[in-house]
């Protein structure tokens, strides 16, 4: 483990985060703009272990902010997935362009 | 070149293919299916940290729960061949800019830095020490923030049960 070195690790998470910026940015779709916010929230999931791996690795504190990061990943998906139906149901359509009423 | 810095190499060749692929395919069944190769690597990454708990929860929650619901509500609202319109150009020239500015800034950063690596014996990382550590109190103990991640998964699920049922037949939909 010691031939690779710690900055791998974060330029590895630092391109995918960007790549998820891109991509919210560049996308219209609410279903890939959620896939562009689970590849940002990896990415510093990344930097977390490796930190946690090569820098303290007499405590857990990355993995166990990786592990809660994984949990509120996975709820912020279902609320999001559930508004996204609800936008479906309501409008026909999830491009972000042609949602433009709030109002009930 | 070791065994070790060949996995290494792959799994990060392959995360970054495929974010890109994710966030330029033009169909959106695609792009799911590029991001459960993204998560797959990435838990092979924690793999190969040696963190083999947060690797089998990175595949059970993420590629196995998170990919599963995105795929279940693009069937819900997309014909399975929908295609994109080619974005507009200035999203993608605005967006690649703020991507590489960010990215050379962060990364100069980074490579700037000198990480120390501090010599001190490695923690036990065996599921029993997880678990020993998530419910308790005293010294490297996480039980104040696993409870409050219980109570945040009790309400996303009611969250997303009350946003998502069927609305009451008086009140008006909204016309587009």
């Amino acid at each position: 483990m010691e031939h690779i070195p710690l900055q791998y690790f974060l330029i590895l998470s630092t391109l995918m985060f960007f790549i998820g910026v891109a991509g919210f940015i560049i996308r219209r779709n609410l279903i890939t703009i959620l896939m562009s916010v689970e590849l940002m929230l990896n990415s510093v999931n990344i930097n977390f272990v490796a930190i946690n791996r090569y820098l303290y690795p007499d405590q857990m504190q990355g993995h166990f902010f990786s592990l809660f990061i994984v949990a509120i990943a996975a709820a912020e998906a279902s609320v999001a997935i559930a508004l996204i139906i609800n936008i479906y149901r309501r409008f026909d359509t999830i491009e972000v362009t042609e949602v433009k009423e709030m109002k009930y | 070149m070791s065994l070790y810095e060949i996995m290494f190499a792959i799994f990060a060749a392959v995360i970054l293919v495929f974010s890109i692929l994710t966030i330029t395919t033009r169909r959106i069944l695609r792009a799911a299916v590029y991001l459960l190769f993204v998560l797959l690597s990435t838990a092979g990454v924690y793999f190969w940290l040696q963190y083999e708990f947060l690797a089998g929860v990175q595949v059970a929650l993420y590629a196995g729960g998170i990919v599963v619901i995105i795929i279940f509500s693009i069937l819900l609202t997309h014909h399975i061949d929908h295609k994109f319109d080619r974005a507009a150009w200035w999203n993608i020239i605005s967006g690649s800019a703020l991507a590489i500015v960010g990215s050379v800034t962060a990364i100069s950063t980074i490579l700037s830095y000198d990480f120390k690596p501090i010599a001190k014996v490695a923690i036990d990382s065996s599921v029993k020490s997880i678990g020993n550590q998530l419910v308790s109190t005293g010294h490297n103990g996480y039980v104040l923030p696993f409870e409050v991640i219980s109570i945040l998964l009790l309400a996303a699920l009611i969250g997303a049960i009350v946003v998502a049922k069927k609305e009451d037949t008086n009140s008006e939909p909204i016309s587009k």
